[in-house]
């Protein structure tokens, strides 16, 4: 599509050990943060966000620290990341991250590291799937109030040719400020918007745990990971 | 003859609402509830694609299977579960508009006379507009003490 090779721009590839470090430590801060994402669904939903997340990723992190895990490509990986998810998760949350990771993984196919751009293409594709799936907008309160303004920045960013670890750091910036939008407005989405105006003032749980997939991934993805083994695996 | 798959958070509530469908259609439709999610832990309250999937192939019948779901995720795992079919069984598949126990009533009734997938499912989605409680005078509020 008349896009230059992964050499061109924004400096470093992404390789998929990287990509499973970066989905590892979005396990690790999931699981940390089971209560809290409770409690926020507990305000205005049924007060399963946190647990449905934990038992999606624990079996998440299993998968990622497995030997035989599929590592030889991202989509491979992605794929089967969407998978446990879509079977482990149980609230909606399951078939919308499900559908992200699937979605990311068809754009990937086969490569065993991908470009910045790659990378924003791979997350646009997820964000679509999971507007498609949730029928849901921006400003509806949900998770595509953070992964929308998150995956635009990132892309505005390496369009400018700004570096990765800058474009992440921008790309979550923007995802923790959409997060934070989500207490002014009112729900139209998901068991939130039964409540209506008065799920006003309270942060969306959905936006929440997405807000650390952009959160983890500026912390792993901008430090490249010099060997494919990671001590982590041995652990 | 249609196959009817019921999907709930509760696997209680699926199996209740299968239950008193069943007794309208004489046994003779195919009824299959799915609901909740396991872990290590237990049976939760969540619904689980995979499961949905599986009980549209318990069903499954080239005449067509309609799926009643309750709400949220329940939807959006009928949603995925559906992807995971192939094409031409995907086609023989419905996801009802329907209330959950109105729309299984009516709908296990009409596949019993051998209804059409989509002639059942708007009878079931016809059930959405039901009455339950006459109102015909509205609370005269206008002169309140
Ligand atoms: N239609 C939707 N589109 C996008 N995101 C949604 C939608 N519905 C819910 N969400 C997101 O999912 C989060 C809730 O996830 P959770 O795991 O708690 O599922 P749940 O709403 O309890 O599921 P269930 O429908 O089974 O009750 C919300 O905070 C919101 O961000
Ligand atoms: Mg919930």
């Amino acid at each position: 599509m008349g896009q230059q090779n992964g050499q061109a721009g924004n400096g470093q590839a992404i390789s998929v050990e990287q990509i499973r470090r970066w989905l590892l430590a979005y396990a690790h801060r999931i699981i940390e943060q089971e209560e809290y994402l409770t409690a926020l669904d507990a305000d205005i939903g049924d007060a399963d966000h946190g647990t449905n997340m934990r038992r999606g990723l624990e079996k998440v992190k299993e998968r990622l620290e497995d030997p035989d895990c599929p590592c030889n490509s991202v989509g491979s990986l992605l794929r089967s990341v969407a998978m446990t998810l879509i079977s482990a998760v149980g609230g909606a949350a399951g078939p919308l991250y499900g559908t992200f990771f699937l979605r990311a993984a068809t754009s990937c196919n086969n490569s065993p590291a991908i470009t910045p751009a790659q990378f924003a293409a791979m997350l646009r594709q997820g964000l679509e799937g999971v507007k498609q799936r949730g029928k849901a907008h921006l400003d509806d309160k949900t998770m595509v109030d953070s992964i929308q303004p998150a995956v635009e920045a990132l892309e505005a960013a390496i369009g400018q040719h700004k570096d990765l670890r800058q474009a992440l750091h921008e790309a979550a910036e923007a995802a923790r400020r959409g997060m934070e939008h989500t207490a002014e407005i009112p729900a139209r989405k998901g068991r939130a918007s039964y409540l209506g105006p008065r799920s006003i003032g309270h942060q969306d749980p959905g936006a929440t745990s997405a807000y650390y997939l952009f959160e983890t991934a500026a912390q792993v993805l901008a430090t490249p990971a010099h060997r494919r083994e990671s001590p982590s695996r041995h652990r | 003859m249609i196959a009817i798959v019921i999907v709930s958070h509760s696997r209680c509530l699926a199996e209740g609402v299968r239950e008193v469908a069943d007794q309208m259609a004489s046994g003779q439709v195919t009824i299959v509830p799915v609901g909740g999610v396991q872990d290590q832990e237990g049976t939760h309250l969540g619904t689980d694609p995979m499961a949905v999937l599986q009980a549209i192939q318990d069903a499954w019948t080239p005449d067509g299977v309609l799926i009643l779901a309750d709400l949220g995720s329940a939807i959006l795992s009928a949603e995925t579960a559906l992807e995971f079919l192939p094409p031409e069984q995907r086609r023989r598949c419905r996801i009802s508009n329907a209330p959950l126990v109105e729309g299984a009533i009516v709908a296990a009734l009409e596949a019993s006379l051998g209804g059409s997938l989509d002639a059942v499912n708007a009878a079931a989605e016809g059930t959405g507009s039901l009455v339950k409680v006459a109102r015909p005078h509205p609370d005269p509020r206008g002169s309140t003490p």
